[in-house]
């Protein structure tokens, strides 16, 4: 049977070849329809949304007026445009804010849920019902209880306070109506939506975190202060990160909820990047504007991404 | 929950007497304190349901302030009806037709492509996973301009693919799908290789039904964006006919004319078929929320 090895190995080979071909196919084969519609629906769109951003493209085409080459300009309106650098306020206090809060009440809320307590599988289901109610509700149902002199928020304020707190004495309990009360509002009814999400992705750390590393600091005479402080903390760095940019990235994406509450008003004080988008892009029918918008807004949701994983990495290095 | 870490029990021991008092203190205290978190965060939803059962709309704006909200004074569903009359059961169908579909179409279109990419051998394949790698990045906002232009070049405005095809492949979902994989045990696909089984059996009879878990949460996730997404529809669907629910409550709740009973039915419709699935798949939805921290 000696001589039958030469062949067999030929075989072997030419096999492994056919076999490679045939994995290149099917390869593709596989991951083809995935790749079509992304490159039709998100690649193309995007180097269109480029490309457009130094044009005059209209919506609507007019045939008298060919679309033209416009340079910077779209981008330089943009910064003329009041309602978008209004938009980029509220964004930025939106961020501020919102990420902080919710990023420390979730920790707060996974610790909670996380003791070993009866009826806790019960709490985490409550804490985390909020996610499964779409925004737009969220937003219909809150607005109605921010209602000045009807709402359920005031009426709760004004009895716990004795009636000090009231819609005359503070502006801003007039919420929808006032400024800073619709920016508040806003803030409120997103983090009440958003806090089960991080919740459980911060519950999932937490119990990721070995026993042995409290053993060892119960050891060394640590309270529970400082066992949170030097163990869990510094633990839960990676799903920080994960938290902060996830809830970054969403924030600046703030649209559904000002849309139903406040459509970007009173004066412009919750007006965001977004709301803009749909208006210059769609209700204008301005797609060079529009696609101007969507590019810085790109740009600024990479830069912030990027530099916030830096930071929060490097201060790992340091620690 | 074999692995659960007590955190803050993880003091016993240590504390001396002097902490004795607020040991004691420590199981009330902290109960109360979940149970008014509980509170803040289960009131709207039962605001919503009781209201939406008082059929008396001047009843509905007195006692929405009040500790009525929460107490039924009336079981009536005249409003369902109302809100039912009003096109409520087409935008329902809409949505669960467009979820439906798109998660359908999804769960297949990401699967595949990852399969692909975690186990084949191919030219271009490192590009394709660079590619999905960096496409994540890019918010569906900042191309939304551009491809409603397309669509509407297309013709495809008021229509239902123009909800479901742009949304059904998603560079997040195929990285989840392509951990997965890349997770399975070789041994067996290879032994079915050598019994002589196709890519497409070893992907349709292996590797799918070890991933259950994946898809469900891959499943749970899209569902619960496409169910709630606003801001496309809001662009791309003009009159009634495949408009989705999220479109359809700000058409009713921006109408001054629609009774606040009725807009807190059409809320009731829109949640508690999705609070209902979630408390019965409970685990699911917190495990794909989960699996979201595998992205950092």
């Amino acid at each position: 049977m000696a001589t039958a090895i030469e062949p067999v190995s030929r075989d072997r080979l030419s096999d492994r070849q056919r076999r490679r071909g045939r994995e290149l196919l099917q390869g593709w084969g596989f991951a083809a329809p995935a790749i079509v519609l992304l490159a039709v629906f998100l690649v193309l769109p995007f180097i269109l949304a480029i490309y457009s951003s130094f044009t005059d493209q209209r919506l609507v085409p007019n045939p008298n007026l060919p679309t033209k080459w416009v340079g910077w300009r779209n981008y330089s309106r943009l910064f003329e445009d009041e309602g978008f650098r209004s938009g980029l306020i509220f964004n930025g206090i939106f961020v501020l804010v919102v990420v902080p809060l919710q990023t420390a009440f979730a920790l707060g809320l996974a610790v909670l849920v996380n003791k070993k307590l009866r009826f806790r599988n019960a709490f985490r289901t409550i804490y985390f019902a909020p996610v499964a109610v779409t925004m737009v509700v969220v937003a219909v149902m809150w607005t109605s209880f921010f209602n000045p002199s009807a709402g359920l928020v005031n009426s709760v304020l004004d009895t716990v306070s004795f009636g000090f707190l009231t819609p005359e004495r503070f502006g801003f309990l007039n919420w929808a109506l006032d400024r800073n009360g619709a920016r508040a509002a806003i803030i409120i009814l997103s983090i009440w939506q958003g806090v089960g999400f991080q919740m459980v992705i911060y519950l999932a750390g937490l119990q990721s975190i070995p026993e042995s590393l409290y053993e060892a600091a119960r050891i060394d005479g640590a309270n529970p202060w400082q066992q949170f402080r030097h163990v869990t903390i510094p633990q839960l760095r990676n799903t920080t990160i994960f938290v902060v940019l996830s809830t970054t990235i969403l924030a600046f994406a703030l649209f559904d909820q000002v849309e139903i509450m406040t459509q970007g008003g009173p004066q412009d004080g919750t007006q965001t990047m977004i709301l803009r988008l749909i208006t210059f892009g769609f209700r204008q029918g301005q797609v060079g504007l529009g696609s101007a918008l969507g590019v810085f807004y790109f740009v600024l949701v990479v830069v912030v991404a990027f530099t916030q994983r830096r930071l929060l990495k490097e201060e790992r290095a340091v620690a | 929950m074999a692995t659960t870490v007590a955190v803050g029990h993880a003091g016993e021991g240590v504390e001396g007497p002097r902490h004795s008092g607020w040991r004691r203190l420590q199981r009330p205290v902290t109960y109360s304190v979940m149970v008014l978190l509980a509170i803040f965060f289960v009131f709207p939803v039962v605001a919503m349901v009781v209201l939406s059962l008082q059929p008396d709309e001047t009843q509905v704006i007195a006692d929405q302030d009040s500790i009525w909200a929460f107490f039924p004074r009336a079981l009536s569903l005249q409003n369902y009806e109302d809100v039912f009359g009003r096109d409520v059961g087409r935008a329902v169908f809409n949505s669960a037709l467009i979820t439906v579909v798109t998660v359908g179409l999804g769960l297949v279109v990401n699967s595949m492509c990852a399969y692909g990419l975690a186990r084949l051998q191919w030219i271009g394949r490192n590009v394709v996973i660079g590619l999905v790698v960096a496409l994540m990045i890019v918010p569906f906002q900042s191309v939304s301009v551009p491809l409603l232009l397309i669509v509407n070049r297309l013709g495809w405005l008021d229509t239902y693919h123009v909800q479901i095809i742009p949304f059904v492949a998603n560079p997040f979902f195929i990285f989840l799908f392509y951990q997965s994989f890349i997770g399975l045990p070789k041994a067996i696909e290879e032994a079915a290789l050598i019994d002589g089984a196709g890519r497409w059996t070893i992907y349709r009879r292996i590797v799918v039904p070890l991933s259950r878990p994946t898809f469900a949460t891959v499943g749970i996730l899209q569902a619960l964006f496409v169910w709630g997404s606003f801001f496309w529809p809001l662009m791309v669907t003009r009159g009634p006919d495949v408009r989705p629910l999220p479109v359809a409550m700000q058409v009713l709740f921006s109408d001054p004319n629609v009774p606040l009973g009725d807009v807190f039915a059409f809320a009731a419709v829109m949640t508690l078929p999705v609070l209902a699935l979630y408390l019965l798949f409970q685990k699911w939805f917190v495990q794909s929320v989960a699996s979201q921290g595998l992205k950092g």
